[in-house]
């Protein structure tokens, strides 16, 4: 089996137009709250969705929407939902961290960790109701600390449940390195459950094809659950408006917020613990450093990196595709919101 | 006195009480960057980073607590509590209990609450009637930064559980992670009095279960807490034109209530609206009822609380949080009037 590039690709487009659309609005206002974007993901899941079929489920974290868009989730009642509008998604009462289609079994939350137990559910439901389907849960490697993450992948192979886990391992649990808080290998960890686990450059879509066929295809089986361990990028952060990230967009505006409480805190009384403190703000200076090194120097985009498996022109056209589609999606959406 | 952001004020009291006593430590997801400042004076032993274990970590507070620590522990958000109640419904308050009374659990839990910027009801909950359904818990809820500091001092010096909530309309920089995220675009109605103000210095603590009356009036009593407080007073100026005198107290703790001072305010007027932003149901609400009916007194109550999910929108988020309409009209039906 080779995957198809071109459409794996079309899928990625399709997520990453509709995201930097949602960061567009969310930036002119019309969308409130927190906005967790996926961009960065988008190769774990168009890699993994490209396996799933029709009464498959999917249960989703707080970067919900790349998911949804590849799943064929319609764009504009999604763009509506985000907006507040009764005709979103869910009438406007989820908003963008819980956003919920029964026609696609797929439901999303907000709470670190919730995914997996929920796919489980959705993975006995499947094996009783509707043979040979599958669930999915997707999450992020901060979620690998989590009590009920963790006794769901016990519960999947004690019951064999066909339920796939995919880790999209960013390396940050909102503003902490996760490696900093998290004893031992995931992958290691997962096995000792006795999942079977794989590991995969998530920002190479053709290989995430590959290992979700293999962990989807044995899940569908009845061969047992999975686990998929995908490293890939956090490219806007943990949130729009991240402040860790505005450090660097904004370093003077922020240097003059976060400085002057910081060189108090160094200061304050006694000075004779001036030195153990400065080494404590050494602490905050490597994480900052850590994310800028990360993101402005070692990061790879998953669109660029599978756009080179195209022909320019095929790479241009799919685009224009995308953008034609979000476009109209937003055009439609924007038109019901203010005609309101 | 000095002024003080909501937030500025609570980090300086848990800092003052870290400063004074090396028992107190805090600990949670974050807290590096959010307790940044804590983490300079104190070092990572005393700030300690947690993973998204809330379970492991608040349970691990008891225990810590009960082996002679003074832990603060931050669950970020109060709905992520539900992840790790077992540590307070099952553990944290009963040791006292079941222990004869010989062993106790210092332990400060300290998380933002409430809504008013679109996050929906999975991030904006308050569930401090869950939350003070537990016997052997008191529940905080400051309303200004006075008694942020205050508060968060006596929660540390208490030595039984405590909750800590922080409202994050008052907090400035939840409001601004969660809510504004840097931007221009948005904007919140933000109760100022209560997010910037004086605080005492040193910090003077503020005793638990002490209710502060807020506003002076005769013909009803008004009683509400965080932001809630607020809204009750901005209702209270428009009732004023109504031809209406509300007396406004800030309960400044779901759990223990202030019986003296309740008591006092619903039997001066004989018309008593609690203003909750938690649920309607098996709440602060009802307890105030119970407590007024308890006592024997005959008052005309009512309530304005969150009657359902907070939904997303925050067009509907409006009208489900308490506001100054719903308020009025309240109370207006309580004095007899209509709106």
């Amino acid at each position: 089996m080779v995957p198809d590039v071109q459409e794996l690709y079309r899928q990625m487009a399709r997520m990453r137009r509709f995201e930097e659309k949602l960061a567009e609005l969310w930036n002119r206002g019309l969308i409130s709250g927190e906005m967790h974007l996926g961009v960065g993901e988008e190769a774990v899941a168009a890699g993994v969705l490209a396996h799933l079929e029709e009464d498959d489920a999917m249960a989703l974290d707080h970067r919900s929407t790349p998911p949804l868009v590849g799943r064929g989730v319609n764009m504009e009642s999604l763009l509506l939902e985000m907006m507040g509008h009764p005709d979103g998604l869910c009438g406007g009462r989820g908003g963008h961290m819980h956003l919920f289609s029964k026609e696609r079994l797929a439901a999303s939350s907000g709470i670190v960790g919730s995914s997996a137990p929920l796919a489980c559910g959705f993975a006995l439901a499947a094996r009783q109701l509707r043979p040979g389907k599958v669930a999915v849960a997707f999450f992020g490697e901060g979620a690998a600390n989590q009590g009920m993450l963790l006794e769901s992948f016990n519960l999947a192979v004690a019951w064999n449940l066909p339920v796939v886990f995919v880790c999209k391992d960013n390396r940050w649990a909102i503003t902490t390195r996760s490696r900093s808080v998290t004893g031992g290998c995931l992958l290691r960890r997962a096995r000792s459950f006795g999942l079977r686990a794989f590991r995969v450059d998530g920002t190479r879509v053709e290989r995430v094809w590959a290992t979700a066929g293999k962990a989807v295809g044995r899940a569908r089986a009845g061969r047992g659950p999975g686990f998929i361990l995908a490293s890939c990028p956090r490219m806007e952060g943990h949130f729009l408006g991240d402040p860790m990230l505005r450090v660097f967009r904004e370093p003077v505006r922020q240097t003059l917020e976060i400085g002057p409480p910081l060189a108090r805190a160094l200061l304050s009384r006694p000075l004779a613990a001036l030195p153990a403190r400065a080494l404590h703000m050494g602490i905050i200076g490597k994480a900052l450093a850590t994310l800028g090194v990360e993101k402005y120097v070692l990061e790879r985009d998953p669109l660029r990196r599978a756009a080179a498996l195209l022909s320019e022109e095929t790479r241009r056209r799919i685009e224009d595709e995308a953008s034609r589609e979000v476009e109209e999606a937003a055009r439609a959406a924007l038109a019901a919101v203010e005609g309101r | 006195m000095p002024e003080m952001t909501f937030a500025q004020a609570i980090d300086y009291a848990l800092g003052e009480a870290m400063a004074a006593d090396e028992r107190v430590i805090t600990l949670g997801e974050d807290v590096a960057m959010l307790r940044r400042e804590l983490l300079v004076r104190f070092g990572p032993s005393r700030v300690l980073q947690a993973p998204i274990s809330e379970a492991a970590f608040l349970a691990a507070g008891v225990g810590a607590a009960m082996a002679g620590l003074r832990p603060v522990v931050e669950i970020m958000m109060v709905d992520f509590i539900a992840v790790a109640l077992d540590a307070l419904l099952n553990q944290a308050t009963k040791v006292r209990a079941f222990s004869g009374g010989k062993w106790n659990v210092p332990l400060v839990v300290r998380a933002a609450c409430g809504g008013g910027y679109g996050d929906a009801g999975q991030h904006e909950q308050c569930l401090w009637g869950l939350l003070s359904g537990m016997p052997g818990i008191s529940v905080l809820v400051p309303s200004n930064p006075a008694d942020a500091a205050g508060l968060m001092l006596s929660a540390i010096q208490c030595d039984e559980p405590v909750v800590f909530l922080e409202h994050k309309l008052l907090s400035d920089y939840w409001l601004d992670y969660l809510g504004r995220g840097g931007r221009e675009t948005v904007s919140f109605d933000v109760p100022e009095a209560g997010a910037r103000g004086e605080v005492p210095k040193p910090p003077a603590p503020v005793p638990i279960g002490k209710a502060k009356k807020a506003r002076e009036g005769r013909d009803i009593a008004m009683f509400g807490l965080g932001v809630s407080l607020h809204r009750c007073l901005e209702a209270a100026q428009e009732l004023e034109k109504d031809g209406i005198s509300a007396e406004v107290v800030d309960l400044r703790s779901a759990c223990p209530l202030d019986r003296e001072m309740i008591l006092s305010s619903a039997s001066r007027t004989g018309r008593v609206l609690v203003v909750d932003e938690d649920y309607a149901g098996y709440g602060l609400s009802g307890e105030v009822a119970a407590l007024l009916s308890e006592e024997g007194l005959k008052v005309d109550f009512a309530r304005v609380c969150a009657e359902e999910v907070v939904p997303y929108a925050r067009s509907l988020e409006d009208e489900v949080l308490p506001n100054r309409r719903r308020i009025r009209e309240a109370a207006l039906r309580l004095c007899g009037g209509s709106a």
